[in-house]
Formats: C-alpha cells, structure tokens, sequence
C-alpha cells in the first residue's frame, strides 16, 4: 500500500466557479471543466496562495488519501467525499499541518489522547501552513517580559509578536513554528520548533494582528535562548500556523476541563481570554488545575488570580514550597473527585492536558480512579470523548 | 525602493503606486476625496454609518494580504488605489497591436475611446451603491448586512480605482470626468447613471442577490475584457478588482440558493409537492419558485442589454486597438487578430430566429455576451440541484437571449422565453407568468423585516453553509451602533 499523502481539494458544492483560485495559482496547478474547479494533486505545492482569495470558503479542503484523486475524478464530482477511513494517519478533525516534519510533532504530541484526535465539534475551522519553511512569515517582536519571579530556578517568558500586514489567523490551542537563524551541524536551515499561541484569536491586544507564546528557557536549547533573549524590534521568521485538534468548542454552554504544567499553560490562557472577551462578565465554565513548583515559578500566576472564579475555577498546586506537603495536580484532582466525576459524566465537558510528557500517567491515573469510583470505565469514556472531539492531549 | 506590493498608508489614500512621489496626482486626489467621503456619508443611513461591520481589506495586492478581516466603521473603511503588479515584458494582447510592448502611457490616437469606457465602467461602480442604500433597513441577518456593506465598500473603492486612471492619465477633462461621477446620481431626473440598468432601485434583498448574480456578472465581464486590455495600467487596475468582484458573484449566488433552499425546506416541512401552489407556499412566509424565475428571467434579460448591439463596430475597434480584449484572450489560442475569423450572431431573418455568421471582429460583444451566458449558466444548474436534492419537481433555466429585450436586435420584439415569435395579445397574457408583477413585487416586500439577532435569519432565507473568514453561525458580522 503507498503511504497516505495529504490532497488539496475543492468543495464542489459551495464553490461558485469564479476561478480566482485559478488565476492566483503561480504554478498553474489549478484548473477547471464545465462542472468543477479542481487541484492537480501532482502539481500542488501547498503555497497556501489560493486560500485568502477564496471568496467562499470552498477551497480550503484536505483529505488523506492512498491514492490523490484524479482530475478526472475531481471533475466528476457532485459532492466531495467523505475523508476515507485509513488505518493510519486519517485524520478527519482536519489537517494538523501540511508538512511532514510539523505533523510528525503534532502526531507526537497528541499521542496521549490514546487514539486519533478529533476537533470539537463546535470549533471554529483552523487555518494552517500558511506560512512554511520555504516562505516564513516575517514578525516584529513588541515585548518579551519575564513570568517566573527573580529567585525562581527557571526562566519562562512571555513573547509577542506582531505581524504586520502578513495574514496570521490563528485559534486558541494552535502553535507556530519559529525558525532558528543559523544553520546546523550539516550547513542546512535550522528547522522549525513548535511553540503554543497564548493569546486569543483576535490578537494579544484586540484587533491587532500579534500573537504571544509562552516560552522556557532551556539549558543549551538552540531556539528557546534565541527566543528568550529577543529584543523589542527584532525580526523572526515564523511558520504556521499549525494544529487542528486540540481547539476550544465555540459553543458558549460547552465546559472547560483544563490541566497543566509549566508553560503548558499557553492554549489556558487563551481559551480563558477568549472567553473572558467574547461573554464578558456572564460566566465561563471553566476548570484550571495547574501544576507549578512555587508560585514565583507558575507563569501568569498574579494575572490568573485576577480572573474572577465564575468564568475559570483555579487549582493552583505547588510541588516544592518549603515546609509543605509536595502536591501534583493529579493529588488536587483526587480532592476535587466529586466535582470532576460530575464533569466527566456531562455532555457538554471537554477536556484538555497540557504540558510535559511526565504528567500524563499520574493525571490518566486520577481521571480512572475518579471515573471508576462514579461505576464508569475510564478507557470507554476517554475514548467515547475522544471521538467526540471532547479529549484533548498535547505534551511534550 | 518604491514598495509595490505592500501598501502604503504615507498619504490620506492607501496604494500601491507611489503617490507620495507623484504629487501632482496625488494633489488632485485629495481634492476629490472629501467630496468622496460626503457622497459616501449621505447615502448609507448614518445608523449603519457608525456600526462596526466585520469587513476584509486589502493590505497588500499579493495573495496572502488582500484579505485581511477586521471590524471597521465604513467611513473609516481605506479605500485606495490598488493595482496588480506589474507583469514585466507584458505585450499588448491583442488587435492590431498584438506583441508590441503593453502601454504603460495611453497612446493619444485612442485617447478618447479610452477614457470613455473608464469613465462608462466607473459610473455603474457608485451607481449600484446608490441603487442599494436602502437594503440595510430590511437585512435578513447580520450576516448578509455584512455583505451587503462588503459589496458597497468595494464598490467604492472600484470607482478609487478608476478615478484614479482618469486623474493620472487623462489631464484636465479626467478630472472634469472624475468629478461627474460623484455628481450624477442613479435614479436622478436631470443627471442620471450612464447605463439604463444602474438607475433602477434595488427594492429588496432577491432583487440585490439576483443583482449581484447577473449584473455584477456583467461588471464582472466587462472587468475580464478591460483586463485584457494593452494600457497596462487599466489591466493590472481590473486585474485586482475581478479578485474582489468574486465576493459579489458569491453574495449573488448564495442568496439566491439559500433563498431557494428555504423554500424548499418549508414545501418538504408541510407536506406541498406541487411548486406551483402559489399561494399556500406564499402563506407559509417564502418566495415560490416561479416567482424565482421571474426574477431570473427579469434580470438576465436586463443584464444582456448591457452588452450593447451584437454587431459593433466601436467594439470592433477598441478590439483592434489593443483597448479591450476577450473573455480570457490570454487563454485563447487564435492569431488574436481576428482579422479572417468570423463568429455566429442572432439575426432575425424574414420573421424568424437565425443565427450566421459574421465577421468576428465586429461580433466582440456578442462573443463577451456568450461567454456571460455560459457563466450565469453555471450557477443555474448549481441552484438546480439544490432543488434536485431537496426532492422537488421544478427545474430554473434561463430564458432565450430574444425575450424581454430593448437593445439589439430583439429589441422589443414579441419573442416569448422560448425564443418564439408570439402576438400581442399572447404576449400579454404571458408577461404575467414571466416576469414579477406588482403583487409579487408586494408579496416580496411584505417578507423584507430586518433580522438584527446574531446566527438569525429571516424566515424566508437559509443560513450559509460557511461563515465569512470561517466564522461561527452566531458571529456578530456587525455590532449595531443604537438606532
């Protein structure tokens, strides 16, 4: 069997046939009969070019397939087909990322969910890979600020970048790929690394087109010093956006479950964002449990405690201050048992985990305890969630 | 360095031409600019003046910036001048001129002819604004408030466009001309909109998607020949704006297939099969089937006569001039001379509809006339099968190029929508069922109440399939300023 490729297609059925699409393509990948407009999957490049001019929508459709679809097959068409089920990489919660490298780590960060990831139903449709390696955007730094305390032992900093005139779509929950200058051992680019968006999707400030990230220093770490040394006024390239799974339900009654460590918090803060601006004061049914090893270390931790309770409820669980107990979040989440058992059990919950690779087992632990404890299968009910496009694992 | 893709925001008016270092233009712009601005302010109630719409501007001509979507106020809105960047080597199309260097200056043998179809295409810009200044009051949505504005500020930025041809490149009298474009008024006795067409009100919201649908089209037409045309300037202007134009086939098309499916949705809801029962489908609050093809049949027919007479020889000579060219004339494969070519054209011969052959350089308009017909055809069989898929005996068509004509030569014949020559007295009787009467005109007003809730629509309209810019059903398309 060939390995599934992705394909660009068109959706016959919104499509109006005004072959702009056709006319901005630069390599002529784009054609059309007398009944469809349709991409030559031998040809396309995945520019991204024909997507902004798209004035329905149409356009931005993807499959996985074994074998692309011919033109004369597109031509045929009445409908577009269904995503094929495919035993591996099908994805039918939209394309993560178009390049191999960026959804190799999508894939990767989203294998504790426990089986193929799927969007909210309600989410809004995620814009990737407008921008990739052969053609980076281009942002202006406009602030980079510490977020742990002076004493604390690590270093995590809050990045915005502003992008200008580039178009830069982003939702809550998607990453960007921010592209080291230099060239590795080989002579060759560095490649991209993956950062979370923490800001809303209509900009860190309202209406203006940047986004933040929430980025920690690492010892040796090639792109996180670049990045957590930027200064106001420095240019980055970046690619993306990427991520298509792990997105916040649009619907206003959907309640959030959110867990996380570190500068797992990123996405949190934007879905708390975007729900503090878009319902203002009438509440935001959310749960936050994040993990940090002291206050000073917990990044947003004086903006967080600012929110009022009735749109995020907070758990804040500190492993190392002294004198006390160590708690991880999974130990908080065993106390708050009877309120998670009645979330896990609403329709309407979604859950997401976000942040280093080594909080997966403990908080998968809890979640079965507390399942199990209500008479429910932790496994069933994860993957019943899953499918429904209300489990959401990205760690690192 | 001059930046020509990105633009520039160093003057009152946003471009990509380097106004800032052409002063003299630039000058002449801003003095016509505030009188812009009043036209705009006292057409469009100032209610939705001072709204925030969720509209898309052009940052940048390359594919990746001209759409960016924001909130704005209209009058806010920057309008600019905008033009495709420049092909280098780009020859002159066609016409005698074919394979010479594309005129970067207009040449002065074809000065007046020039400047003539600039000044005919700017004037139905303003014009349709004017027709639809009303609709707001009466939005089914948000959502197609949203559109409606859209289509109204790029408009407006078409006549941007062509008033800026007109003050660079045509002197005093561009400037003159220029100046009557905000000074005729569509609708107006004493200085009337150029074209017959654009002095009609657009009384409701069918009327302004059936608008969009087949006179946008015919805007959308003229725009492919003019892009085509050997004074590069013109052609990288309507190069640019048939990438905008595209949005307003797409506001005609989806209105008119959501009108229809909400019809349709209602029949299947009540149990009626037959698409002829007027009145009960009247009485459940939509707008029958017939009716839609008698709007149909009233606007295709308009939007023919604006291609003028199939035999011209004006059009043959802006042709041969390398002034305009074909639908797509760098796609054709002929000498793109036409000088031994010849081309089929509707004649009526001793009483009767033939069609022969004549020479083709002076059948322009008809060949530009048939290709707008293939491409309105398109859309007809798209609404088609959304009345297929609902399970509905009834098939929308076009009707024969001869019927309902005032210019060529079908004008004001007795042609029914068959193409068949018919008498008076059928000719009468048949109107009624062709084309919309004044109580179908009050059956559609009576539906047009506004519908301000965001992710509400009228009840004689469906929701879109898509959002704008992939927005939600409940997105706000426009936050109300208080009435």
């Amino acid at each position: 069997m060939n390995k599934p490729v992705k394909q660009h297609l068109i959706d016959p059925e919104i499509c109006i046939r005004c072959y702009t699409c056709e006319m901005t393509c630069p390599i002529e990948a784009i054609t059309h009969d007398d009944n469809n407009v349709v991409v030559d999957a031998e040809k396309c490049e995945f520019c991204m070019d024909c997507i902004p001019v798209c004035p329905t929508g149409s356009i931005d459709e993807w499959r996985v397939v074994t074998t692309p679809y011919s033109l004369d097959e597109q031509f045929g068409w009445m409908e577009l087909p269904a995503q094929e089920d495919l035993e591996d990489g099908g994805d039918t919660g939209g394309m993560e990322a178009l390049d191999e490298a960026m959804a190799a780590l999508l894939a990767e960060a989203h294998e504790g969910a426990g089986g193929k990831s799927k969007a909210p139903t309600s989410a809004s449709k995620a814009s990737v890979n407008l921008h990739n390696l052969a053609k980076p955007a281009v942002a202006k730094v406009q602030g980079n600020f510490r977020l742990t305390g002076e004493e604390a032992d690590s270093d995590v900093r809050h990045i915005i970048l502003d992008f200008g005139g580039q178009p830069m779509p982003t939702l809550e929950g998607q990453s960007i790929g921010i592209i080291p200058p230099g060239r590795d051992a080989d002579g060759k680019p560095h490649l991209p690394r993956l950062y979370s968006i923490s800001s809303p999707r209509d900009g860190e400030r309202p209406g203006y087109n940047n986004l933040s990230l929430t980025v920690k220093r690492e010892e040796n770490g090639l792109c996180s010093n670049y990045v957590c040394d930027l200064q106001i006024g420095d240019e980055v390239q970046v690619t993306g956006p990427f991520g298509a799974t792990f997105l916040m339900p649009n619907d206003p009654d959907a309640r959030i479950l959110m867990i996380c460590t570190g500068t797992g918090s990123a996405p949190f803060r934007a879905f708390t964002m975007h729900r503090q601006r878009s319902r203002g004061s009438s509440g935001g049914d959310m749960v936050l449990f994040f993990g940090a090893r002291t206050p000073d270390s917990l990044p947003y931790f004086g903006p967080l405690n600012k929110v009022p309770d009735r749109i995020l409820k907070k758990h804040m669980v500190f492993s190392r201050i002294p004198g006390a107990d160590k708690e991880y979040v999974q130990d908080r989440m065993m106390v708050e048992e009877e309120a998670i058992a009645e979330m896990i059990a609403d329709p309407k919950t979604h859950i997401y985990i976000c942040g280093l690779r080594g909080m997966e087992v403990g908080v998968d632990h809890a979640f079965a305890n507390i399942a199990e404890s209500a008479g429910m299968s932790w496994s069933a009910t994860r993957d019943a969630m899953r499918e429904d496009g209300r489990y959401h694992v990205e760690t690192y | 360095m001059l930046d020509l893709i990105n633009v520039s925001y160093d003057t009152q008016i946003p471009n990509n031409v380097g106004l800032s270092s052409d002063k003299k233009v630039l000058k002449a712009l801003e003095k016509w600019h505030p009188g812009y601005i009043d036209w705009w302010n006292q057409l469009i109630p100032n209610r939705y003046q001072q709204s925030e719409v969720y509209l898309r501007t052009a940052v940048s001509v390359d594919p990746k910036g001209w759409a960016k979507f924001d909130y704005v106020k209209m009058p806010e809105y920057r309008w600019g001048v905008l033009l495709a960047p420049q092909v280098e080597g780009r020859t002159i199309p066609c016409g005698e001129h074919a394979g010479e260097p594309a005129w970067q200056d207009v040449p002065g043998e074809y000065r007046n002819l020039m400047k003539r179809l600039i000044v005919i295409q700017g004037d139905t810009e303003p014009a349709s604004v004017e027709q639809q200044k009303a609709l707001a009051l009466t939005a089914p949505s948000l959502y197609d408030m949203r559109n409606l504005f859209q289509v109204n500020v790029e408009e407006g930025r078409h006549l941007w466009a062509m008033v800026y041809l007109l003050h660079k490149y045509f002197g005093r009298d561009g400037r003159e001309e220029a100046d009557d474009l905000l000074r005729r008024q569509s609708g107006s006795e004493e200085a009337p909109r150029m074209l017959g067409a654009f002095n009609e009100e657009t009384p409701d919201w069918l009327s302004f998607f059936m608008f969009t649908y087949f006179t946008d089209r015919d805007g959308k037409m003229q725009l492919e020949s003019l892009a085509q045309s050997g004074f590069d300037p013109l052609s990288r202007t309507c190069r640019f704006m048939l990438t905008e134009e595209a949005h307003h086939m797409f506001v005609g098309e989806t209105g008119v297939g959501r009108t229809i499916q909400r019809t349709c949705e209602v029949m299947k809801e009540n149990g009626i099969e037959d698409p002829f029962d007027v009145d009960r489908i009247r009485g459940l609050g939509v707008i029958d089937l017939p009716l839609i093809q008698k709007k149909l049949n009233l606007h295709y027919t308009l939007s023919l006569d604006l291609f003028g007479q199939e035999v011209s020889t004006n059009a043959a000579n802006a042709f041969n001039a390398g002034i305009k060219g074909r639908y797509q004339e760098n796609r054709l494969t002929d000498d793109h001379q036409l000088q031994n070519d010849t081309y089929k054209v509707w004649d009526i011969v001793d009483g009767k509809i033939v069609q022969h052959d004549v020479p083709a350089l002076t059948a322009i308009n008809m060949r530009l006339r048939d290709d707008y017909t293939k491409d309105a055809a398109g859309g007809v069989g798209r609404w088609n099968k959304i009345i297929e898929k609902m399970g509905i005996d009834f098939e929308l068509k076009l009707p024969h190029e001869a019927f309902h004509r005032k210019i060529g030569v079908f004008a004001d014949k007795l042609i029914d929508p068959d193409g068949k020559f018919i008498s008076g007295a059928e000719y009468d009787k048949g109107m009624v069922e062709w084309l919309p009467s004044h109580a179908d005109g009050d059956y559609i007003q009576s539906l047009m109440k506004p519908e301000y809730e965001p992710g509400k629509y009228a009840r004689w309209i469906a929701p879109p399939k898509v959002g704008i810019d992939n927005k939600p059903g409940d997105f706000e398309y426009v936050k109300l300023a208080m009435a």
